[in-house]
């Protein structure tokens, strides 16, 4: 046995108890972060009522018109008409979930909990992105369904084998998936609620729109890159793009936004001091 | 154990933390001590990993923090009062932290009682005071029972009641052979507390020592004595080295010599003494001739030191 100078006792080693840091217990935590929280179950509660009493309204006003529907515009995608509402709210969901911890302090929590950090950011995409999906899927199902049953009265509705029918219903939840952490990436590159929100309406909402007012010699250029517009596509009809892209490759214009975004954001995360 | 390394961190122009190298050691309660701006806060966010030094290295349990497999079991950290989302209950607070290192939520519950919230674990915690914050700030430090416990000013905004049970968790703790770092601006706080002290004032390491030896070593003690015969015994006891001041008429404060030494002198001239107090130098007062130079935010009448440091 050998003396010791040290003036302290021998540390205890930590007993772990089997506790680890893994993605699937980040996971856990961050959904029980989502669900413990009254702000993001009110902004989902409001695109779930922005999807299917928006897409109810806009198929009851299609339904009272006689000449049927506009160009750009099937019974399908007016009864879907809630998802370019819903992603409002759905954008203010997806920031939420991170400038919320930045605001309160909660992050360097987060952070001293689990320092490679990266898996946190992970989490949080994985869960916004599964919880946005199956909601706005169920949101999406019951738009189309009472939208159909409206139009029916004027024999306009679209069935569910129609060509593009379901793929518009699941094609609405990918759209606002893919916003939703579009905007949670936002938010963990700008760290602060109302630059993001501000940003994503603007891109999603307010620059789509303001497009159409510029010469179509050169916006029928670009407009169909828009994230919105690309993503849109998904979704039964036009609105007015004159270059659709096609569904899919839309959606994949999209999702290479989002992703761009979410690498920066990780970068940052890694990079920057909490 | 934490290891300090030569660190350093620069906000911009400024120099937060300059080139401070310590080693904080378990078994003990070790005190943080610095005027406010010092760079107490920014050396323990580094020792959690929140902050990236500038220049040198932090190193908790032999390990670098970024990478610990079960940072949980290894260091908690309370930094500051409301590292909380507001709108979220203590229990999920508390639940959300504990399923990301996989710490059970019969835990969650206990540290729930240890830290005696559980009458308010439901209630949202926007609602609570800065004391309940502390208390539960300190719930979420000890979750993964760490080895290492690291507390920014975690006695701040409670009641003397929270204050003592403060004391005696953080004693226990590092009875139990954890390590235990807590900053405070309260010297007699730490002066009960704490065995070891490290010191820091604008940003650079000012003293790594015992609590006995830093008060020892800042100022000399004096002896209070009081005697009918002052005037008598001051003639006896005046040398070069000496100083000695009159307060009342029968008091004499004796710079320079022991009690046993004054009260042997005084028996030998068949002097009368009443009173032969030392007058141990407070902790407050030896923090404050080391820092005197260093605080960061001066008042602008300096009649009463202590305002500078306890203000906040």
């Amino acid at each position: 046995m050998t003396a010791t100078l040290e003036p302290a006792p021998t540390p205890i080693r930590p007993d772990h108890h089997g506790l680890r840091v893994t993605q699937l217990r980040v996971i856990r935590s961050e959904w029980t972060k989502f669900r413990s929280l009254r702000s993001t179950l009110y902004t989902l509660l409001l695109a779930v009522v922005f999807m299917i009493g928006l897409g109810a309204l806009f198929s009851g006003i299609q339904a009272g018109q006689a000449q049927g529907f506009d160009p750009g515009q099937t019974a399908t995608s007016a009864s879907l008409t809630g998802t370019f509402f819903a992603q409002l709210a759905i954008g203010v969901l997806g920031v939420l979930v991170i400038t919320g911890e930045y605001s309160t302090g909660m992050i360097r929590a987060s952070l001293a909990v689990v320092p490679a950090r990266l898996p946190m950011l992970w989490a949080k995409l994985a869960v916004c992105a599964g919880a946005v999906f199956l909601t706005m899927l169920a949101s999406s199902i019951t738009a189309f369904t009472i939208g159909q049953l409206l139009l029916s009265g004027k024999h306009l509705d679209a069935s569910l084998s129609d060509p593009g029918a379901l793929r518009s219903i699941i094609g609405a939840a990918l759209y606002l998936s893919v916003a939703a952490i579009t905007a949670l990436a936002l938010g963990a590159v700008l760290r602060n609620t109302a630059a993001a929100i501000s940003t994503f309406v603007a891109v999603f909402f307010v620059v789509p729109p303001l497009t159409m007012l510029l010469p179509a010699s050169w916006t029928d250029h670009f407009v169909q890159y828009l994230p919105s517009n690309a993503g849109g596509m998904l979704i039964d009809g036009t609105y007015g793009v004159a270059h659709p892209l096609s569904p899919w490759t839309g959606f994949a214009v999209m999702c290479a936004y989002a992703v761009v975004l979410i690498g920066f954001a990780a970068w940052r995360l890694r990079r920057a001091d909490a | 154990m934490i290891e300090v390394k030569n660190l350093s961190k620069r906000y911009g122009e400024k120099l937060a933390v300059d080139g401070v190298s310590f080693v904080v050691h378990p078994g003990m309660v070790t005190g943080f001590l610095g005027p406010n701006g010092a760079g107490k806060s920014t050396t323990m966010r580094m020792i959690a990993g929140l902050d990236r030094p500038t220049a040198g290295d932090v190193v908790v349990n032999d390990r670098r923090y970024r990478s610990c497999r079960a940072p949980m079991a290894e260091l908690g950290v309370l930094l500051e009062a409301k590292a909380v989302h507001t709108g979220r209950s203590a229990r999920n607070h508390l639940l959300a932290l504990a399923q990301t290192n996989g710490v059970s939520s019969k835990r969650v519950d206990e540290v729930i009682d240890l830290v005696g919230l559980r009458s308010v674990a439901g209630t949202r915690v926007g609602g609570f005071s800065l004391g309940m914050g502390q208390r539960l700030g300190v719930a979420s430090a000890l979750l993964g029972n760490p080895q290492t416990v690291v507390l920014d000013e975690p006695s701040n905004g409670l009641d003397p009641e929270g204050v003592l049970w403060m004391r005696t968790m953080l004693k226990s703790l590092a009875a139990d052979g954890h390590t235990v770092f807590v900053s405070s601006h309260l010297m007699s706080e730490m002066a009960q507390t704490a065995t070891r002290l490290v010191v820091i004032g604008r940003g650079k390491l000012m003293a790594d020592t015992t609590v006995a030896e830093f008060i020892a070593r800042a100022s000399a003690s004096t002896v209070t004595v009081r005697t009918p015969e002052a005037s008598r015994l001051r003639e006896l006891l005046i040398a070069p080295d000496i100083t000695i001041s009159a307060g009342q008429p029968d008091v004499l404060h004796v710079d320079g010599l022991t009690a046993q030494h004054i009260g042997t002198i005084a028996w030998q001239a068949h002097l009368p003494i009443y009173e032969l107090t030392v007058q141990q130098a407070s902790l407050e007062q030896a923090f404050m001739e080391l820092t005197s130079d260093s605080i960061e935010y001066r008042t602008t009448t300096s009649a009463d030191p202590h305002t500078e440091t306890v203000a906040s």
